[in-house]
């Protein structure tokens, strides 16, 4: 992108300001203006650090232990005290449950700890599997064109037909449960808007004189597609990854609800959420809070994922 | 005209075929079989599963076992696993109680998603916009499950609608009328949340497709000649932004199984989705391969209805 970055900025119509930002910075300086994406990057930065430091606490330094069954202390509210029939050695970190117990005494802010992490590394692996075959499929599509272009788009649209959903719990039903198959199935499954995208763009680009030049120096082709054609095209695919991360925690969430989702001991947002239904009455915090945080981390991958698509299109923003 | 369609056909058919094969090797290749739903149960002797598996074929090679699918298909003699019955007959008889819910369902997106869509338009970045903007957000990012369970808790408690099943215990033998106004009650509630989420997205896609046209030189025109704003707006505007959702009426008929299977689920619907969910489970190969093709085929269908209508609608567009 070095290149790019030298290339005189876009005359922006009623920005007279923006004359010497580089396209990053153009891009990065609409998406501060969009409150509602700057609000959703917030969250996503500290929804990071929460992930991160969930996985700290709750794996490597047990702090907050979220396997620990408390029988005599289940489905304690929020900010509940810790009773004194718990040992001396299991008692809760501050001698409350943040966010209460489950039906097991499991404290759930250990586990919507454990859980971060652990739906935010399915939204993101399966997300990465997604883009490296959806570019892999485009950019040979796109830049070869002729017989590859028809054998990779029919596929493409073989794959368009299957009910995306049901498929991904047919495998996932059918094969044995693991963490690792729900995001390699929820991947595999959803890379054709990818796809299609960056065959798009790289069609756009094939003719281009960069590329050209490229062809002169001997570049392999796989040189001039991924490293100078692919980041070319990297609007649309960072918009449609970002979206993509909250799809995938929707549909591990969805599959959970069915029983096909992260399997226990391990916790994931879905499953603490699936599991709390049943308690919607005697304790209604299990169901509320994962049920809040899946949406607010969801929505803010959405917030941000749409303003980087106004940010990212010079034609809506002279609109503006 | 008649050369492209049948060329369309021709080129689904091929499709459909692929489909077949894929759908057939993911559920064949993935591990678990009919004669393993059961492990445990101390009955099931190593005869029994030999007899279960020479029953089903499924000692053959693979394609000797695509061969035997598809010839059963075909004469419908393909029988379902668990019970025998014939699979075709199961899925008609679910496809039909899954068919008014879709409908409703279809019905309720469209009647809230224009208004909605066209107000917002028209009042680009006013607090109403913003707002509906911000509650489809909302409803996209929240795990479907999750307000259909709040409110189910709403509506049993202040209205006594019903949340489960498609009649009233008791009531088989009546019919005409009150069969029908019953069937309707059971329908309002499963059918709205099933619609909430298709609400967000058609909403603000008829935005975006409004404030398109509204810009349009034609639309000024038609201002600047005096016309009254509902006529600009509802002829002139509303019309040619109506284009888009023509294909969109085709892409929607495979929602009738993948969408269909969580909302089926919670409100104890006995439709094609859980028909689907319950094969998955039992490992009822025939009946999880025809469901899969029969998606695909509504699909192939739906796309090709959409590129069809679309001609029709749009006189710029001739199908060669």
């Amino acid at each position: 992108m070095a290149q790019a970055t030298r290339a005189p900025a876009l005359p922006s119509g009623s920005d007279a300001a923006t004359g010497g930002l580089s396209p990053q910075g153009e891009v990065w300086r609409q998406l501060r203006r969009d409150r509602l994406a700057s609000a959703g990057l917030v969250v996503l930065a500290l929804l990071a650090v929460i992930a991160l430091s969930g996985k700290l606490l709750t794996e490597w330094v047990v702090v907050f232990d979220p396997t620990l069954v408390r029988l005599p202390e289940k489905l304690l509210p929020p900010l509940a005290p810790a009773g004194t029939e718990v040992a001396p050695d299991a008692l809760p970190v501050f001698g409350r449950y943040l966010l209460g117990t489950d039906d097991l005494g499991r404290d759930v802010f250990a586990r919507m700890l454990q859980g971060s992490f652990v739906s935010l590394s399915i939204g993101f692996v399966a997300v990465s599997i997604e883009l490296a075959i959806g570019i892999l499929l485009g950019g040979l599509a796109g830049f070869y064109g002729g017989r590859i272009d028809t054998l990779i788009m029919r596929f493409t649209d073989v794959m368009l037909c299957f009910p995306t959903f049901f498929l991904i719990l047919t495998v996932v039903a059918l094969l044995p449960p693991s963490i690792w198959n729900v995001m390699l199935v929820i991947g595999v499954t959803s890379w054709m808007g990818t796809c299609r995208f960056v065959r798009a763009e790289l069609m756009a680009l094939r003719e281009q004189d960069f590329v050209r030049a490229a062809r002169a120096l001997g570049l392999s082709d796989a040189r001039i597609i991924f490293r100078h054609m692919v980041p070319n095209a990297v609007a649309p695919v960072l918009v449609a990854a970002t979206i993509g991360v909250a799809t995938a925690i929707l549909t591990e969430s969805a599959l959970s609800y069915l029983g096909f989702g992260v399997q226990p001991p391990n916790a994931s947002w879905g499953n603490i959420l699936s599991d709390g239904r049943a308690f919607l009455f005697d304790a209604p915090w299990l169901f509320v809070v994962p049920g809040v945080a899946i949406l607010v981390v969801v929505l803010s991958f959405n917030l941000v994922g749409e303003g980087l698509r106004d940010a990212l299109n010079p034609r809506l923003r002279r609109g503006r | 005209m008649a050369a492209f369609l049948l060329r369309a056909v021709a080129q689904r058919i091929g499709l459909l075929l692929v489909v077949s094969v894929i759908a057939f090797l993911v559920v064949h290749l993935a591990p678990g079989e009919p004669s393993q739903v059961d492990p445990m149960n101390p009955r099931m002797k190593p005869q029994d599963i030999a007899r279960i598996r020479a029953a089903f074929h499924l000692d053959e090679p693979l394609p000797v076992q695509y061969a035997y699918w598809v010839r059963d298909l075909a004469n419908g003699e393909l029988r379902s696993f668990q019970d025998g019955r014939p699979v075709l007959a199961r899925i008609w008889e679910r496809f039909l109680n899954s068919v008014p819910l879709f409908a409703v369902e279809i019905v309720i997106i469209w009647t809230f998603a224009f208004p909605l869509g066209i107000h917002a338009a028209l009042r680009r970045g006013s607090g109403y916009d913003r707002g509906t903007i911000f509650l489809a957000y909302l409803l996209i990012s929240v795990p479907g499950y999750v307000v259909a369970y709040l409110a189910i808790l709403w509506v049993v408690n202040s209205f006594e609608l019903p949340v489960i099943g498609m009649r009233t215990f008791g009531l088989e033998t009546d019919s005409g009328f009150r069969a029908l106004m019953d069937r309707l009650w059971h329908l309002a509630i499963p059918s709205l949340m099933a619609a909430l989420a298709g609400i967000a997205v058609l909403s603000r896609y008829v935005r975006s497709q409004m404030l398109e046209v509204v810009s349009q030189d034609y639309v000024r025109t038609a201002r600047a000649k005096g016309l009254p704003e509902e006529q600009v707006v509802y002829r002139h505007a509303l019309r040619n932004a109506l284009l888009p959702f023509v294909t969109l009426l085709g892409f929607l008929i495979p929602g009738l199984i993948g969408g269909s299977v969580i909302i089926e689920q919670i409100f104890a619907w006995p439709g094609l989705g859980r028909l689907g969910y319950d094969a998955i489970l039992a490992r009822d190969f025939p009946l999880i391969l025809t469901i899969n093709f029969f998606a695909a085929a509504l699909t192939l269908a739906g796309t090709f209805l959409s590129d069809v209508l679309y001609a029709v609608v749009d006189p710029r567009i001739r199908l060669e």
